[in-house]
Order: structure tokens, then C-alpha cells, then sequence
């Protein structure tokens, strides 16, 4: 277990210099210059190599990457071109929001989805069976933009049930923060409820009708029993797997849905620094975002052993 | 022993005309089509027939753990302590299975969960049929273990199912069927799985506990050898019914039925020492999808006469407490 942390520790490395390599590169090739962005519209162009100079834009491209990497190590992200401010404390601030969605939302989608998956499983053909056929149609097709101004119109405009916009601490009371992200999490989950619920269904299907399904009953196991005990842990790899990677998706998913519901997450804070050209906030999203996922990961294989007593490192 | 003689109040477990049947896309399967017979209590009945002939649906009938949506069972009864199990709610049913009626299945090497360990899955049983707490429930776990003689039960309680042999597996199935002392056992192929030598160990486990809790067996096998080891009657199926009955002297003095004649040739027998090619039946099991004219066994019989072929025989006493159901059955038996 032991050396089997370490190996995916070591191989973390690598995917992570990949990575950076990788984004490093795509920013510095993409057309547009960064310093005659901050310089401005009409600016000499002695300015504009002034401020190449001090951004060290000017020394070849390896050595800016070493410059990069080792700063990063040191915990010093780099300075926002256009905020003047560190980028650190710039993530930092727009951290809440975006881990509130993305929590709920990953907490919403495991327990519908997988409780939906594992009825229908139950059931198969039935009632609750083919309502999961007709949500997940709708849950993968219909984009989140559309799926949030939808209940924003029914359940704010219309009923004044819920707020239409906004974001409020959770500092400043656990009621008001989470009636702002019941629309925004409803409207990202839907796709991942489905996504859980389907893949929970197929991987409990194949578990029912395993031998010692027909075991436990001739034990005489209860139908909770046997679904959420016998079943549901050996269909937990699969969903577990699903569960990872759907969190790596959510990234993408919450940028839309902070745009949406206009919530100041980090979403909102890339999306502005695309459109500013502000390297040090992309490029430092970027590559935490990654590291992130890849740490989500290595959780997820390492809870396997705690599921299948056959998964051993 | 006379069974037929024994009164009505020592029988445990009655079918009377049960008939199961599957649905395929396009098709009807008729499984089990009138099966009637008795298992007394304490007795050992031994379930014979080729492979196919319904002796695993027979089985999986009286627990009503047929596969919910292709099976169903479309007429007769089962009658356990003289009370139909067909008409017993799913709840009333849960409390006879695995308290009242055990099973042990064929393929131990995928009949146990394998994300718990099997002191979980015995102390499950025990649980769900007695009031007893957790610990209690493990203690038994460990004594069953014991009982089937698993060496070193203390550890052996919390290995994984993949931790031990095949062997061991059925030896803890056995544990787990047996933990609720239950009053019939159904065993279905225990040991069809299994290496020679570790068969032996499981059918002398399987014919101690027998003697030691007096419980009923219902003993499921397409093995004869192992019948005349470990059982006082026997049925032989053939296509969904029964062919014949008989206790087990009798049926081994004098087959009624010429596909008992034929099982008992295709027997490897002991005193010859292996034997490098037995003979086997010749032909194949007809397909249970359409309805079978005459005697199903006809298309295979060297007896077969044109009355075979056009009506279907019942089963009849050919001599007291054994019955067969063959239009020649008395010039089968003295052939
Ligand atoms: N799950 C099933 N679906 C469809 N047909 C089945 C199923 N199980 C058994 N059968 C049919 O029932 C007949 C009897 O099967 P079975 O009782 O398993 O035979 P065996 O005597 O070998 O235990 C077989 O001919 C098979 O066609
Ligand atoms: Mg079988």
C-alpha cells in the first residue's frame, strides 16, 4: 500500500509536468501580447518593451517555464497583469462560491443519482425505470444555460420562490447562502444525476444477477438488504469511478453555471482573465484545477480498497 | 424402509402438479411440467437426471427464487408442514428461507459475496432468522465454521470469500445453510464442482450433519454414485417430470425406467476400477419448447414401442412404494 502511494505519487509528478508543459505553451503560442495589453490602446512601443522586459517575456521560452515551475514550488503564483494583485489572493477570494456549487452539486448528484440507479435497477422496465430513460435524455441534452434560465424563470421570476441571482457567504448565515445555490446546483446536477443514475442502473444490473444475489435471498435477506448491502457495495467500484471523473467534469460545468446564476467564483474570475490576456490567473487555475483532479484520483483508487476486499496495492 | 406406509403427518415438504415455465422472446419453455413427490422428515431424497432436466428449477420452485421476470410458476402446489408456500406473502416467504428451508448451491466459487467476509455472511443469517446481537450472531458464525470442520475457525471467520478454496467455500455455504438449523436442506449439485477428493469430503460432511441434526435433504445431483452414498429414496427426472421413485435398494435392484437403466450403465463403477469410456445415453434431451407427444424419453428408449410415442405415460406403481412412469415398466424391469 505503502509503495503503491509513492508510485502514484512519483507518477503524479510526471502528469503534472506534463501538464504544466502543456499550458505553459498553449498560453505562450496563442496569438496576442500581454504587455501590449496592460501598455494599451496607442502606447509607445517603448513601453511595451519596457513592460516585456520586466515580465521577462523576452527571454527564451525554456528559461521563462524554469522561472514558472520554480516559482510555483516556492507557493508564489505570479501577480495578475491586470488586477496589479496576487494571484493567489485573487483564487483565494472567489475559492467559496465555487467549491459551495461544486459540493452541492457532487452531493445532490450522488445521492439522486445513485439511489435513482439502484430503483430502477430493481425494477427494471418499470415506472421508475423508464422515468430514468426520460430524464437522462433530457439531463444530457439540454445544456445547463438553458436548464438554469428555465428555473430561474419558474421559480424566481414567476414564483418568487427562490432568489434569481447572487451569491451570499456562508459567513453570513448557512439559510440565506444556500437558498442562492439550490437553482445554481439544481441546474448543474441535473446532467450528473442522470450520468450517476445510469451508470449506478448497469453496474447494479450486472451485480442482481450474480450468484450470490440468489444466495442472500435463500438466506432470506430483505429486498433493502439485499440492494443496498449486497448489491450496492459490489456495484461501488464502477459508480466511485464515475463519481472521480464526474467531478473533473464539474469544472467545466461550473464556469457556465457561475455565468448563469452570476455567482463570483473562480469561473468567472477565468473567464475575465481570458478575456484580459492575464497569463498568471490562467495559467495558475489551470494548473490547480489539474492537480485537483489528479489528487481526486488517487482518493478514488485508493477508497476502492475500502469497497472490494480483492483490490489490493 | 417402507416409505409409503409412513404416516401423512411425517411428511415435510409435498409438491403436487407444479409446473414452471419460462418466457423467451418468442418461446415457452415448459421446466417443470407436473412434478409430485414427498420428502419426509429426516429423510434424504436424492434428485437425479441429466443435466437440463429441471432438477435446479425444482429447487429454486419451492424457495419461489426463480428469476422474477422470464419464470413462472403456473400451476400446483408446494406444500411445507402441509401449507402452501405459492400462496405465502414475499415477507412469510423471507421467514421460511434460510430458517425453515436451506440451500446450498452448485458453484461455490461465486455463491458467496465476495465484499464480505463469510463470518459476516453466516452471522447474516442468523440475524435476520433470531433476535440475536452482533456478537452473539459471530460467535455462531465461528461455531458453524467449526461444525463443517473448517480448521482454525477463529481466523477463518473474517477471511474474504477469495481468501479460501473451493473447498472451504462450500464447507461455509454448508456453515451458512445449517446455521439456522433448518428443517430441510436443499442441496443442488454441492459437490459437481468440486475436485474427486475433496467431493468425498463434502458428501461425508453433508451425510454426517445429516445424522447429527436429523435435518431433511433434499439431495440434487446427475450423478447415481453419489445417490447410492448418501440417500434412502430417490427421484429420477427426465424433461421436467419425474420418470421414477423408488427407494434406493430397490431402484438399484431393479430400474423400472429404461433412462434410469441408461444412468445407471453411463455409472462409473468402483469395483472395475476407472473406467477409460462409459457408455452414455445415446440421443439428446428434447427441447422443452414444444410440446412433447408420447413419452419424452421414446426418441432414446430401445424399449420404444409405437404406443411410446403416441401417448404420454404416467407414473404407476410397478410394486409397492416404487413407481415409474414407462408403458413396459414391468418388462424394463425384468430385462
Ligand atoms: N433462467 C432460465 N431461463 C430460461 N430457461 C431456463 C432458465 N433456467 C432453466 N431454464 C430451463 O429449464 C430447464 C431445466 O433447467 P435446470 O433445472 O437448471 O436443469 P438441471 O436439471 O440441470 O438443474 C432447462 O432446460 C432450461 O432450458
Ligand atoms: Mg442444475
Amino acid at each position: 500500500m505503502a509503495a503503491y502511494i509513492l508510485r502514484r505519487f512519483v507518477s503524479t509528478i510526471a502528469v503534472m509536468a506534463m501538464v504544466g508543459i502543456f499550458i505553459f505553451l498553449l498560453l505562450r503560442l496563442a496569438p496576442g501580447d500581454p504587455a501590449a495589453m496592460i501598455a494599451g490602446r496607442n502606447a509607445a512601443p517603448q513601453l511595451i518593451a519596457s513592460i516585456r522586459e520586466q515580465l521577462g517575456l523576452n527571454d527564451p521560452i525554456p528559461v521563462q517555464f524554469m522561472r514558472w515551475v520554480r516559482d510555483i514550488l516556492g507557493g508564489d503564483f505570479g501577480t495578475s497583469i491586470f488586477a496589479g494583485r496576487p494571484v493567489l489572493e485573487l483564487i483565494s477570494q472567489r475559492l467559496e462560491p465555487t467549491l459551495s456549487l461544486a459540493i452541492l452539486t457532487m452531493i445532490l448528484s450522488v445521492t439522486v443519482g445513485v439511489s435513482f440507479g439502484i430503483l430502477a435497477a430493481w425494477r427494471t422496465g418499470g415506472l421508475v425505470d423508464r422515468l430514468l430513460a426520460a430524464f437522462s435524455a433530457v439531463g444530457y441534452s439540454v445544456p445547463v444555460f438553458v436548464i438554469g434560465y428555465f428555473l430561474i424563470y419558474f421559480f424566481a421570476i414567476r414564483t418568487h420562490w427562490l432568489p434569481v441571482q447572487g451569491y451570499v457567504p456562508f459567513n453570513q448565515g448557512l439559510g440565506p447562502w444556500f437558498v442562492h445555490l439550490i437553482l445554481p446546483t439544481v441546474a448543474l446536477g441535473l446532467g450528473y444525476i442522470a450520468f450517476v443514475a445510469r451508470v449506478t442502473r448497469a453496474s447494479m444490473l450486472e451485480v442482481l444477477s450474480e450468484d450470490y444475489m440468489r444466495t442472500a435471498a435463500a438466506k432470506g435477506a430483505s429486498s433493502y438488504a439485499m440492494l443496498f448491502q449486497h448489491a450496492l457495495k459490489n456495484a461501488g467500484v464502477p459508480i466511485l469511478t464515475v463519481i472521480g471523473i464526474s467531478f473533473a467534469y464539474l469544472i467545466g460545468g461550473v464556469v457556465l453555471t457561475e455565468t448563469v446564476f452570476n455567482l463570483p467564483g473562480i469561473g468567472r474570475l477565468v473567464v475575465n482573465a481570458i478575456n484580459n490576456r492575464d497569463y498568471p490567473i490562467i495559467q495558475s487555475v489551470l494548473i490547480l484545477t489539474s492537480g485537483l483532479y489528479v489528487l481526486i484520483n488517487l482518493a478514488v483508487d485508493l477508497a476502492y480498497t475500502l469497497i472490494d476486499p480483492r483490490i489490493r496495492y | 424402509m417402507q416409505m409409503h406406509q409412513t404416516a401423512r403427518n411425517d411428511v415435510l415438504l409435498e409438491l403436487r402438479d407444479l409446473e414452471t415455465r419460462f418466457y423467451g422472446e418468442e418461446s415457452v419453455t415448459r421446466a417443470l411440467d407436473g412434478i409430485s413427490f414427498q420428502v419426509m422428515k429426516g429423510e434424504t431424497l436424492g434428485v437425479v437426471g441429466e443435466s437440463g432436466c429441471g432438477k435446479s428449477v425444482t429447487a429454486l420452485s419451492i424457495l419461489r427464487l426463480l428469476p422474477k421476470v422470464s419464470a413462472r410458476i403456473v400451476g400446483g402446489e408446494v406444500r411445507f408442514h402441509g401449507c402452501n408456500l405459492l400462496e405465502l406473502s414475499d415477507r412469510e416467504m423471507r421467514k421460511i428461507r434460510g430458517d425453515q428451508i436451506a440451500m446450498i448451491f452448485q458453484e461455490p466459487m461465486t455463491s458467496l459475496n465476495p465484499v464480505y467476509t463469510i463470518g459476516h455472511q453466516i452471522a447474516e443469517a442468523v440475524q435476520i432468522h433470531t433476535k440475536a446481537s452482533r456478537s452473539v450472531a459471530k460467535a455462531k458464525a465461528e461455531e458453524m465454521l467449526r461444525l463443517v470442520r473448517i480448521a482454525d475457525p477463529e481466523r477463518r471467520v473474517s477471511n474474504y470469500p477469495h481468501e479460501m478454496s473451493g473447498g472451504m467455500r462450500q464447507r461455509a455455504m454448508i456453515a451458512m445453510a445449517l446455521a439456522c438449523s433448518p428443517e430441510l436442506l436443499i442441496a443442488d449439485e454441492p459437490t459437481t464442482a468440486l475436485d474427486v477428493t475433496i467431493q468425498a469430503q463434502i458428501l461425508r460432511l453433508i451425510v454426517d450433519l445429516k445424522e447429527r441434526t436429523g435435518t431433511a435433504v433434499m439431495f440434487i445431483t446427475h450423478d447415481l454414485g453419489v445417490v447410492a452414498e448418501t440417500c434412502q429414496r430417490v427421484i429420477v427426472m427426465y424433461a421436467g417430470r419425474i420418470v421414477e421413485q423408488a427407494t434406493i435398494n430397490d431402484l438399484f435392484a431393479s430400474p423400472a425406467h429404461p433412462y434410469t437403466q441408461g444412468l445407471m450403465r453411463s455409472m462409473p463403477d468402483p469395483r472395475r476400477g476407472r473406467q477409460r469410456r462409459l457408455p452414455e445415453i445415446p440421443g439428446i434431451v428434447p427441447s422443452l419448447r414444444d410440446p412433447i407427444v408420447g413419452c419424452s424419453f421414446a426418441p432414446r428408449c430401445p424399449f420404444a414401442i409405437d404406443i411410446c410415442r403416441e401417448k404420454t405415460p404416467v407414473l404407476r406403481d410397478v410394486r409397492a412404494g416404487h413407481t415409474a412412469a414407462c408403458w413396459r415398466a414391468e418388462e424394463v424391469m425384468g430385462a
